[in-house]
Parts: structure tokens; C-alpha cells; sequence
């Protein structure tokens, strides 16, 4: 389909447990473990999760900051592993870029913003300094700074002005898809509802992609027009977004959103579920045997603790889970 | 998950307003008071032909072991005295001046500029580079460092550019390691993250995005070190292997009027204290930058 | 309806910094019920944090001072209390729990020895009679196998967990009020729902009068049976919770709620509240909202708005009500 800018399939990534003066591998952390996905043009596809789900592994492999240890990439239909070095410098990276979490670490404290802007820029193309800047002052305005903000340094400016620079210099090479990595958590509440309406609004002008890491469900429901549950590194559910408000089939999915959704205390007798799991994430290191949420799982049976469910199709979503069999 | 932070996150942030004014006082003072030694210092070993009043190595027999102006049998011809050559102790010392911190500047410009450079290669490169360089860092440290300046200074023949190449060959490991270190720490931070993420090369992140960020603690080790050297120096020549006569350096100096502190106490003493007020001056001046350099220094 | 436990009358807190005067808390007024728990909600910088500190008189010195009001617990004025007295209230009478379990427990020391700390320090008790009251203290709070773990030092336990033990700590002696500050915020979702859940246990056992601290609207819908919204150092608006989301009557608690966006219906377009909070150190001269408001008037910026009761529990701030 030439609607698919981005494509996903079976991404594995183990990380080896080394001990010992020798340095023998006794482990793996399997931080993602056959996730597949794809990502439309002008769409935004949700990663959710809690710590440990895999996908902040994710978007480093499609950043590329990290090696696959099996899977592959498709951009544009083509597969990343057939991109020679300088292709994905000049093919790949200019479209593929990213806005971080921390508005605080993510740039250089010593340099300007007209710099970090402009950095992009400089490292990727051959324009000249007069054509820098004055792309420069563009993006700053699409952002909704004041052009004076150039020659300041980041500290000098608040958390969600920061956040307005960093999509600036996303936003510099003209890639077609940005990943964000809890764009907005480290925000207050009313500067979220901004950045999230910016981002929004450059995606519908410029039919961005967003590969969007958050653990907020109310986050990724404003943004997002297709979703994917993750859990100790796999996909358990994956739809859109409206379906799967309206409809969580797993019920890993149906716990996030019990724990998500305002519920005043009145509503607690109601017919809003409250679902609290017992227990943690187990580790990485150790997933469970057969399916890997059986431990927390209000509706776990003895099949759950054995056998792997597969990845089942119920109307356009997809669950991993036995009670879909 | 984070925490959130304002967007005025300079508000709770009580820094220095709890100081007296007193406090504040010393606190400025800590800093005024070396830099001024310093510069002075500085300032003496520029001018130190205008200043002396006579040739350091220009010896008079016959105006040897006099004492300094205040003592009895001193004269204010020589402020200072005189040592057993009869060469002016005062305008020893001012040429020394320019003799010790010379040695002690050039050093570390080289041993920053080496261990700098290959603490930040060896950080953020990692792997094998990494560990060919911190080996060859190890090795260098492990070395008892006066005493290879010693067989060097021996062997090659003392003089100014052996002593400083002498110094220079052990003292860069230091630098090597902390500037190792501090990469190590920045190389796992966001901006670069980013920064590779445009598409940047290796380079241009150490040299754009690392080095500017390492330049703080750089500095603040510089400063410490100024006073280092002179020791070392002082400790060469202590031994005999320092700047050979009859050219005059604090630490020769100190060496020269060792056996004769009975005596003649001022020829070992004045190039003592000096020696003493430029490693404390060096001392505090570190201590205060360290203060006032550290990262999320934020002003209300 | 239980007695008032607490009552907080026009607490001011400032920080003298070398810029000026910082005014954390300036006139700030509420009362905590036993058994209830009451939310005070904001973004940072409003002062909720810097009020709770108060309460406990644990300001950073000399930076950081109340400069008036009263606190008063149980019929006791907190802020008469000599030093050694307000010690003795601490752990004691009333506890606290901060949002980072990381750097609130100490790395070096079990977990066992954390909480027999408080124990000791606020009861006289055998040694054996200590590890009791901790082992207790580790089942109030649901964690599993407590005889166990009082061996286990922090890094060998999840996050959870530890904000588990440090309210361990903090229940220990049983404390008539409990502060919480951002508990959950470092916590999986799961993981604060199961804590939220707990804490709720608890109070009904214990009859603890519960202070929380948030910025989260979920958080204070599933836990507060009160809640006072802050800005900028002054309460705009106290409610029961279920007033504050339905009948809001202050224009920044409408704000800020309608600017959260909502997981049971889609949004296309987030309400925004212009502009950004003021600076401690320049507040504007009426009402502190006023520069954002979008139903300002004139008066709004030239003096401050009274708190006017409306009913029952429910005062707002606001030149709008009357």
C-alpha cells in the first residue's frame, strides 16, 4: 500500500546479561520480542505502555540508535537493511526525526537556539548562511516564538518553550515522520493542551507521521489515529484509536484504562469498572511462560500459563490474547 | 515518568539569599584576593627586567650571605639579601618568577591539551579505543611520576626543555581520566542523542556538543594544578634535577639555601613563601570556580 | 461528619532570595476532616508543595520562612510549638510521604532498619516489640512476606514496592494526618491504581486524615473527598470533588480541567489557557489569574477578589461570584 510511510516487522531486540571476568552472557533481556507495526502518511501511530514494555527500545530502533537483533524496518517500502551507510544519512535520517522527552536535557546548554535550529541544517545540507537563518526564523514563528528568541540560551526559557524549540528543529530537515517520546509529560497542564494543539495542527499542515511514545491513554487518544498496547516487549493490542476506546478487547488493555479514566467517587458503585492487577511488571529478563501478562491477568485460566496465545484479528483489531482463540 | 516542572522553574530555588551579608563578603573576598596574588605574580614575571634591581646571575664575592634590609647587618641595597654567590636574592626571585610559572604554564597547556583530547576520543568512541587508551593512561599513572622526570631529566641533560618535557610525559593522565570520565557522562545525555539523530558525525559531537560541555571542570583542574606544578618543580630541583644553575627558579632556589638555613634563613625563605602564596592563591582560586561553575547555576 | 483535625488560617510562606521576596503561600485557608482526605490540586509553582512543607515546618533555612498565619492541629497551634516540640509531632502526629521513592529512602541502610528508625525514635519499645510494630507497619501497607524483607536493602525492590516501605515509614506510628506529595507521579499507571486503592484501605482503618498533593486530575477524582485548586501561591476555588468537575465555579478550575484531555470521548482540539503563570517574584496587583482569565473584568486587575463562601464546603476567589 503507498499509504504505508513506515513499516515494522517481527523488530526483535535482546540485550546479552554478561557476568564474570570473562564476561559469558548467562541472559537476555528481551526488551522487544516480534513487535509489528506500521505507520501511515500524515497519521500518528501511539506506542502505550508502562516502564519496561519495550517501547522506548522501539522508537531507538527506528531512530536508529539502536541494531535490531532481528526484524526488519521498511521505509517507503524499502528495508533499512538494504539502505547502504550514506543512504540512510541522506535518504533516512533527514526524514526521520525526533523530539524528546526532557526539555531540559535534550539540547546543548552551550548552545544558542539559532544554533541548535539551525544545527540540522548544518550538518545535512549545503545552504548558505543567509538561507539558514531565515529558515530558521520560519520555523520559529510555525512554532509560535518571537523571532528575538534566537540568540537566547535554552535555560532562558520556560519548559514549554522548549518543547516549541525542539519541534523546530524537528521540523528543520522537512522529515516525514517525527517520533516523540513523551512529548508533553514533563509539562504542566496547561501548557500540554498547547504543545499538544501545536502538534496537531503542524501535522495536518504538513502531513507529518508521528510515532507517538506516551503512557498517558488520554494523551493518545487526542492524538493518535492508531494505537498499539505494549507489554514486557510485545504488542497485545493493536487497532485504531476510536475502536480501541470504545472496544479494549485485552485485558491488560481494559486495566490501563480503568486506571486512566476520571472516575469521581460517586461513579465508584456505577457500572465503571474498576480493575486494579495484582502484582508488578515481571522482568525483562524473565518473561513469563505462555502468555506473558498470565500473572497479573484478572481472567487467566490454566491454557494462559502454557501456551503463547497468537496474534488473532477481531474486526480491524488485533489482540494477543486466549480469550480471542 | 516525570515530574512537571513550571514555567517558572527558577521559583523555589532558595540559592543565596539565605547568606549574611557577611558571608557574602568572605565569599567575594575568596576570590579577590588570589586572583590578585596571581596577576601580580603574573604580572612580576612579564616585567621582571624592569623590576629587579640587579642581574639574578651577576655573582659578588664580596657581597655575599647579606642579609635583608630589616635584619641586622642588611642594608636596603638588598632588599632581600643576598645568597652564597652574592647574587641579589630579591632579583633572583623575580626572575625566578617567570622561570616557575613558565614551567608550571607550559605544562599545563600540554598535558591539558594531550589528556583532554584523548580523555575525549577514549569517552565517547568507547570500545576498543577506549580501552587502548585508558590502558595506556593506567600505565602512565602507575608510574612513580618524580622519579621518571628524574632519569629523564638525567638523561637527556637538564635544562628548561627537559624539565618541562619531563613533567609534561606523566602529567597528562589525569586529565586523561576526568575528562573520561565527565564524556562518559555526557555521551548518554539527550542533546547528543539528538545530535546523532540529525545526522551529525562523530567529530562534530565531541567537538560541538562535548568539549564545551567538559570545559567547566577543565578549567577548574587547570587552576588546581598551577600551584601542583610549582611543588614539583621545586620538588625537582630539590633533588637536583631541577632548572640548572645558575639560572634561578623558586626551586632552586629553596635548594640552594638549604644547608645554609642557619645561617642564612632568607635564601631558602623568600622563594619559600613565594612558592607557598602562589599554591594557595592557585588552591582557592579552584575552590572557588568548582563553586561557582557547577552546572544549574540559576539566576532569580 | 468527623471532627476538623486540621485547620489551616491565611498560612503565608516566603523565601527571601537575593532577588527579593519570594511569596510561596500567600493567604492560604483550608481544614482537613479525620478520615478524609483532601486534595490540593495546581501546576507547579502554585505553592501546594511549599504548603505542605509548611505544615511540617520543614522550609529549606534561612531561605525559606512562614511569615503568618496559623496551623492547627488538634486544638494545638503547630507554629507556637518550640523546635523539640514540633520534632516529636513529626513521624508522630503527622507524617509525610514525597513523590521519588528513589532518593527518599537511604541506599545504605535495610529497609528494616529504615522503619524501625521511625519507631524508635517516637515510641519507647523493646526490641523486640520494634520489629513487631515494623512488621506491621509492612502488612498496613500490603507487602508481601514483611518478616522477609526486613533484610532486603532498596535497590532489590521495585518502585512500587519502595513507595510501599516509605509509607511504612510513614504509617509506622500511626500519624492522625498524612501528607502526601506526588506519591504516584513516578509510578506506572497499574501500579498508582493499586496504591491509590491501598491508600483508600487505609484510611478506613486507620481514620488517617490525608493531605494530597497533585497536579493530576485523575488522581484527585479517585482519591479526594475535597480538593482546593492553587495558583500562583493563592487558593482559587475548594470544593467537594465532585463539585469541582461539575458545577466548577472559579474560570481557572474550568480551565484547567477542560484543558486536560479526556479518555472517555475524542477531542479535536484541546482548550488552552493563554500565556503562562506569573513569577513569584512579580505577581500582578489584583487577581493573580487575571492576566489568563478569559472572563476577566476590570476590577480583576486592580484588586484582589475575597473568598466568598457559596455553600456549604464550596468557596471561590472570584470578582464573578458574589
Amino acid at each position: 500500500m503507498t499509504d504505508i510511510l513506515l513499516e515494522g516487522r517481527d523488530l526483535t531486540k535482546h540485550y546479552p546479561v554478561t557476568k564474570g571476568l570473562l564476561q559469558r552472557t548467562i541472559g537476555y533481556v528481551r526488551a522487544i520480542d516480534g513487535i509489528s507495526f506500521t505507520i501511515e502518511k500524515g497519521k500518528t501511530l501511539s506506542l502505550v505502555g508502562e516502564s519496561g514494555a519495550g517501547k522506548t527500545t522501539t522508537a531507538k530502533a527506528v531512530l536508529l540508535l539502536e541494531k535490531l537483533t532481528s526484524g526488519s524496518i521498511l521505509f517507503e517500502g524499502k528495508d533499512l537493511q538494504r539502505f547502504s551507510r550514506s543512504q540512510l544519512k541522506t535518504e533516512y535520517r533527514p526524514r526521520v526525526q525526533s523530539v524528546q522527552q526532557n526539555p531540559w536535557s535534550s539540547m546543548n546548554p552551550r548552545m544558542r537556539v539559532r544554533d541548535i535550529i539551525a544545527e540540522p541544517l548544518v550538518v545535512n545540507t549545503k545552504q548558505t548562511k543567509q538561507q539558514i537563518r531565515s529558515r530558521v526564523l520560519e520555523l520559529l514563528e510555525q512554532v509560535g516564538l518571537a523571532p528575538s528568541h534566537v540568540d537566547y540560551y535554552p535555560h532562558e526559557f520556560s519548559g514549554g518553550q522548549r518543547q516549541r524549540i525542539a519541534v523546530a528543529r524537528a521540523l528543520a530537515l522537512n522529515p516525514s515522520l517525527v517520533v516523540l517520546d513523551e512529548p508533553v509529560s514533563a509539562l504542566d497542564v496547561s501548557i500540554r493542551a498547547q504543545i499538544m494543539n501545536l502538534l496537531k495542527d503542524l501535522q495536518d499542515q504538513y502531513n507529518l507521521s508521528y510515532l507517538v511514545i506516551a503512557h498517558n491513554l488520554a494523551t493518545v487518544r487526542f492524538m493518535s489515529h492508531s494505537v498499539a498496547i505494549m507489554y514486557l516487549g510485545q504488542i497485545v493490542e493493536y487497532g485504531e484509536a476510536e475502536e480501541l476506546f470504545e472496544w479494549p478487547l485485552h485485558p491488560y488493555t481494559r486495566a490501563l484504562m480503568s486506571a486512566s479514566i476520571l472516575t469521581l467517587p460517586e461513579d465508584e458503585d456505577q457500572e465503571i469498572e474498576q480493575i486494579i492487577l495484582s502484582g508488578e511488571m515481571p522482568s525483562p529478563l524473565n518473561p513469563p511462560a505462555g502468555c506473558r501478562f498470565h500473572t497479573r491477568c484478572p481472567e487467566a485460566w490454566d491454557k494462559c500459563s502454557k501456551v503463547e496465545p497468537e496474534v488473532k484479528e477481531v474486526g480491524r483489531q488485533r489482540v494477543k490474547c486466549h480469550l480471542y482463540d | 515518568m516525570q515530574e512537571t516542572v513550571s514555567e517558572n522553574e527558577i521559583i523555589v530555588e532558595p540559592v543565596v539569599g539565605g547568606m549574611t551579608r557577611r558571608a557574602r563578603i568572605v565569599r567575594r573576598l575568596t576570590f579577590i584576593i588570589p586572583v590578585t596574588i596571581l596577576s601580580l605574580i603574573v604580572l612580576i614575571a612579564i616585567f621582571a627586567p624592569l623590576l629587579a634591581p640587579f642581574d639574578p646571575v651577576k655573582i659578588s664575592l664580596t657581597d655575599r650571605l647579606l642579609p635583608p634590609f630589616f635584619a641586622e647587618g642588611g642594608s636596603t641595597e638588598h632588599f632581600m639579601g643576598t645568597d652564597k654567590l652574592g647574587r641579589d636574592v630579591l632579583s633572583r626571585l623575580i626572575f625566578g618568577a617567570r622561570i616557575s610559572l613558565s614551567v608550571s604554564l607550559l605544562v599545563i597547556l600540554i598535558t591539558s591539551t594531550i589528556g583532554t583530547t584523548l580523555g575525549i576520543i577514549g569517552g565517547y568512541l568507547g570500545g576498543r579505543t577506549e580501552a587502548l587508551l585508558m590502558r595506556i593512561t593506567d600505565i602512565s599513572l602507575s608510574f612513580p611520576a618524580i622519579l621518571v622526570a628524574m632519569l629523564l631529566v638525567v638523561s637527556m641533560g637538564p635544562s628548561f626543555t627537559t624539565v618541562v618535557l619531563a613533567v609534561s610525559l606523566l602529567g597528562w593522565a589525569p586529565y586523561a581520566r576526568l575528562i573520561r570520565g565527565e564524556t562518559l557522562k555526557l555521551r548518554e545525555a539527550d542533546f547528543v542523542a539528538q545530535a546523532r539523530i540529525i545526522g551529525s558525525s562523530s567529530i562534530r559531537i565531541m567537538l560541538r556538543h562535548i568539549f564545551p560541555n567538559i570545559v567547566n571542570p577543565l578549567i577548574i583542574i587547570m587552576t588546581l594544578q598551577i600551584g601542583l606544578l610549582i611543588l614539583v618543580e621545586a620538588s625537582l630541583s630539590f633533588l637536583g634535577v631541577g632548572i640548572p644553575p645558575p639560572a634561578p627558579s623558586w626551586g632552586n632556589m629553596v635548594n640552594d639555601g638549604r644547608n645554609l638555613i642557619d645561617i642564612a634563613w632568607w635564601i631558602s625563605t623568600f622563594p619559600g613563601i613565594a612558592i607557598g602564596l602562589v599554591v594557595l592563591s592557585g588552591n582557592f582560586l579552584g575552590d572557588w570556580l568548582r563553586d561557582k561553575l557547577d552546572p544549574r547555576l540559576r539566576q532569580i | 461528619m468527623s471532627d476538623i483535625l486540621l485547620q489551616v488560617e491565611d498560612l503565608r510562606t516566603s523565601f527571601f532570595t537575593r532577588a527579593g521576596e519570594v511569596k510561596a503561600v500567600d493567604g492560604v485557608s483550608f481544614y482537613v476532616r479525620e478520615g478524609e482526605t483532601f486534595g490540593i490540586v495546581g501546576e507547579s509553582a502554585c505553592g501546594k508543595t511549599v504548603t505542605g512543607l509548611s505544615i511540617l515546618r520543614l522550609l529549606p533555612e534561612p531561605a525559606g520562612r512562614i511569615v503568618g498565619g496559623k496551623i492547627i492541629l488538634d486544638g494545638t497551634n503547630l507554629l507556637e510549638l518550640s523546635k523539640k516540640e514540633m520534632r516529636a509531632y513529626r513521624g508522630r502526629m503527622i507524617s509525610m510521604i514525597l513523590q521519588d521513592p528513589m532518593t527518599s529512602l537511604n541506599p545504605v541502610y535495610t529497609i528494616g532498619n529504615q522503619i524501625a528508625e521511625s519507631v524508635r525514635l517516637h515510641q519507647k519499645l523493646q526490641d523486640d516489640m520494634v520489629e513487631d510494630e515494623v512488621i506491621s507497619a509492612l502488612r498496613l501497607l500490603r507487602i508481601p512476606a514483611p518478616e522477609q524483607r526486613l533484610n532486603d536493602y532498596p535497590f532489590q525492590m521495585s518502585g512500587g514496592m519502595r513507595q510501599r516501605v516509605v509509607g511504612s515509614i510513614a504509617m509506622s506510628c500511626r500519624p492522625r494526618l498524612l501528607i502526601a506529595d506526588e506519591p504516584t507521579t513516578a509510578l506506572d499507571a497499574t501500579i498508582q491504581a493499586q496504591y491509590l486503592a491501598l491508600f483508600k484501605d487505609i484510611q478506613k482503618q486507620t481514620d488517617v486524615g490525608i493531605i494530597f498533593i497533585t497536579h493530576d486530575f485523575g488522581v484527585i477524582a479517585s482519591m479526594c473527598h475535597r480538593v482546593a485548586v492553587m495558583y500562583a501561591g493563592k487558593i482559587m476555588e475548594t470544593a467537594a470533588t465532585s463539585t469541582i468537575f461539575k458545577a466548577p465555579q472559579h474560570p481557572y478550575t474550568t480551565a484547567l480541567i477542560n484543558s486536560v484531555p479526556r479518555l472517555d470521548r475524542k477531542d479535536d482540539r484541546l482548550y488552552s489557557i493563554e500565556g503562562q503563570p506569573p513569577s513569584l517574584l512579580n505577581l500582578p496587583p489584583g487577581c493573580r489569574f487575571a492576566p489568563r482569565c478569559p472572563d476577566v473584568m476590570e476590577i480583576c486587575h486592580a484588586q484582589q477578589p475575597p473568598e466568598v463562601k457559596i455553600s456549604d464546603g464550596h468557596s471561590v476567589s472570584c470578582w464573578k461570584v458574589k
